[in-house]
């Protein structure tokens, strides 16, 4: 039992739970899901289509975090991705070819992939703080992609496009697979290779793991090209859900709550050890909250308050004060001996 | 290879008595160097516009104007300052200003005096401020999770107060912005005179008091600063806590700017101090900077606005500018502590 509490995904699975049984006692509806022809529809099957977006950025910001590094372009890319891929299939002859499709998609993803490049460049080689590298391309990357757009917003009626962020697949939203396709291929390389636990030892000294022959270079540099590549998509799967390419709107706030996800999960902002079953576990919570305060009749412009409050009590019971304080208080509650020794290995740790 | 420069340096300088002496201040004033760095572009910014545009850049309205259009900027990069000093960032200083904005407005709207009104939105932004200090030095968190926690509370409270915008008629918030006192062909609004007084009230706080000291301390080495026996977490809290006002103030001079008050207001705001801070030469790892610099970096980023409308440039450009300038500051910053680095 006390394994199972310890574990570093309790809390946050905890959460989850909570935030779906409220719902589900609030309205019997929100767990219901139906089949029309032979798709699925329902509260949760929404949440799970459209938390892809922010699924991607928050796997590629992991990878980045744990190299002790913060990505705040992503939102920037997204905008640049999809101006991009619209501009593409805009002035093409025919939006509906698949080909057309398939190129604008690729180019997108090559330029986001070569943004993250550019992060990772600065990063690595000129050895910029993360928070100001990215910050560069946060400010200037939305200006390129209104410059690509030529100022307006670009929209576009092409059916395959469309099909990423509104299609079925087996019964379940393409977009979904989407996310489910990119958390088995950066779980499998994170964490089938070594890769993961070099990412892992650079985040936790740079300094040491270099004397230790880890490469950090390369992998501090890939975290920040994963990270782009994926905002990339990100980018990609926004624009088709609104068939437009809106320089201005698109992926605003999503670095904030990408970091929110990734933090909600367990990886520290300090580097080191990640968690990408956690960051999928924040993805959920954030979505879910966003469905529960739409539901709750809050005008979503005033939805922040109750972010802002849900992201400090959730911080407040992560912290290690707190933390040090509940172990005292059921420390006391149990035989004394038996407090301590678990008060230390809490310590240890 | 920064070694290297160094000694060649050192070489040069042997041989030329002036570049030695040039040597011992850039030595002894390295840490000034990224301020004078951005006084220069000003410089440079302010000629360029001279010599390309119709040559009616350099006039005292058109300077007059810089102070006038960017007070709530300039008092928003004060308060960053302090926080970016202790090694922290502030991400909540744009929707604090929208969120006191409204606070003042609707206080007024409803009849409050404005002696009422103005202390309620100036502790409205303390309030915030507050919150996210205890977040930070009590609890541990991260200062980017912490005043992203502000930064949402702040947003939703704007909304809450109203979700369009409230008109505001009260004479003495009019008069901020209204009156214009005159010397020669320079003009100042008592708005300006308040983001003045509130770099000058900084620079002295930040110099020649204990707790400015302090700040600087715990840029420096927290740990040390600690063991030194500085109040630590008490200068920490502090400086969120000036942060917070100063978004406060900056919510009365926007609103006093506008003439009115918008729950959209500032958003993305916070990058533009950040900016502003930033390219002044302050260090984003604390313990390096000066609130004059911010002042100019606030200026720098005023004249980029305005050169950009004077060509009626699209609008796009003015972000590809600002990170542009924002690389150009940083690479100049790292080059220099590198260079610092080799030389110790």
């Amino acid at each position: 039992m006390t394994a199972v509490y310890k574990h570093r995904l309790f809390w946050p699975i905890v959460s989850l739970l909570t935030l779906i049984a409220i719902n589900a006692i609030a309205r019997p509806q929100f767990i219901t899901i139906t089949m029309r022809d032979g798709e699925l529809y329902g509260a949760l099957i929404t949440i799970l289509r459209d938390s892809a977006p922010l699924m991607l950025v928050a796997l590629g910001m992991t990878i980045v975090i744990a190299t002790r590094g913060i990505d705040l372009s992503v939102g920037a890319i997204m905008a640049v991705s999809g101006a991009v891929a619209l501009t593409i299939i805009d002035g093409s002859g025919d939006p509906d070819a698949l080909a057309t499709v398939l190129i604008a998609v690729l180019v997108a993803v090559l330029v986001a992939l070569i943004l993250g490049m550019w992060n990772g460049f600065l990063v690595t080689v000129l050895g910029i703080q993360p928070i100001v590298a990215t910050l560069v391309l946060m400010l200037a990357g939305r200006g390129a992609a209104l410059l690509i757009t030529g100022g307006k917003i670009t929209t576009v009626n092409s059916a395959p496009f469309k099909w990423m962020s509104s299609g079925y697949m087996v019964a379940l939203p393409v977009a979904f697979f989407i996310a489910v396709a990119a958390i088995i291929v950066i779980g499998v390389i994170e964490r089938r290779t070594a890769l993961g636990v070099l990412t892992e030892a650079v985040g936790i000294n740079p300094e040491a793991s270099r004397l230790a022959g880890v490469r950090s270079r390369g992998i501090i540099w890939g975290a920040y090209m994963v990270s782009g590549a994926l905002a990339g998509v990100a980018g990609l799967i926004y624009a088709s859900r609104t068939s437009a390419a809106d320089a201005n709107n698109a992926g605003v706030f999503i670095e904030l709550y990408a970091i929110l996800a990734v933090v909600l999960g367990g990886t520290s902002l300090n580097g080191g050890k990640f968690s990408i079953a956690g960051t999928v576990v924040g993805v959920f919570i954030i979505q879910t909250l966003d469905s529960t305060v739409l539901f709750l009749g809050i005008p979503s412009a005033q939805s922040p308050v109750f972010f802002g409050f849900v992201v400090a009590v959730v911080v407040v019971l992560q912290s290690p004060r707190m933390r040090s304080g509940l172990a005292n208080l059921s420390g006391r509650l149990r035989p004394r001996g038996a407090g301590v020794q678990d008060r230390e290995k809490a310590e240890v740790a | 290879m920064a070694a290297m420069t160094t000694t060649t340096a050192r070489a040069g300088g042997r041989a030329d008595r002036a570049s030695s002496r040039v040597q011992t201040f850039l030595s002894r004033h390295g840490g000034m160097m990224p301020t004078f760095a951005a006084a220069l572009i000003l410089v440079l910014l302010f000629i360029g516009a001279e010599a390309f545009l119709r040559g009616d850049f350099i006039k005292p309205l058109t300077i007059s104007n810089l102070l006038i259009n960017n007070a709530y900027l300039l008092v928003l990069a004060v308060g960053m300052t302090f926080v970016i000093l202790t090694g922290g960032i502030d991400l909540s200083v744009g929707s604090v200003m929208a969120f006191t904005g409204m606070l003042g407005a609707k206080l007024l709207a409803d009849g409050l005096p404005v002696a009422i009104a103005i202390p309620a939105m100036l502790l409205g932004g303390a309030a915030i401020g507050l919150f996210i200090g205890i977040l930070v030095q009590y609890f541990g968190v991260q200062p980017f999770i912490a005043s992203l926690a502000g930064l949402f509370l702040g947003r939703g409270l704007a909304f809450i107060v109203s979700l369009n915008s409230i008109k505001v008629e009260d004479p003495a918030v009019l008069w901020l912005q209204s009156t214009r006192w005159k010397l020669g062909d320079w003009v100042v609004t008592p708005t300006g005179i308040i983001a003045l007084a509130t770099v000058a009230i900084a620079a002295f706080v930040l110099h020649l008091t204990r707790f400015g000291r302090t700040i600087y301390a715990i840029g420096g080495s927290e740990q040390s600063a600690r063991l030194m026996g500085l109040k630590v977490g008490r200068a920490k809290v502090g400086a969120y806590v000036i942060s917070g006002t100063c978004a406060g103030l900056a919510g009365l001079l926007l609103t006093a700017y506008a003439n009115s008050s918008y729950p959209r207001n500032g958003i993305g705001t916070e990058l533009d101090a950040i900016a502003a801070v930033v390219i002044g030469g302050t260090l984003l790892t604390g313990g390096r900077g000066y609130v004059l610099g911010s002042m100019i970096g606030v200026f720098v980023y005023g004249t980029i606005k305005t050169i950009i409308n004077f060509m009626g440039a699209e609008q796009a450009w003015m972000q590809i500018i600002v990170g542009a300038l924002l690389l150009l500051f940083i690479v100049v910053q790292r080059a220099i502590v590198a260079r610092a680095e080799g030389r110790r």
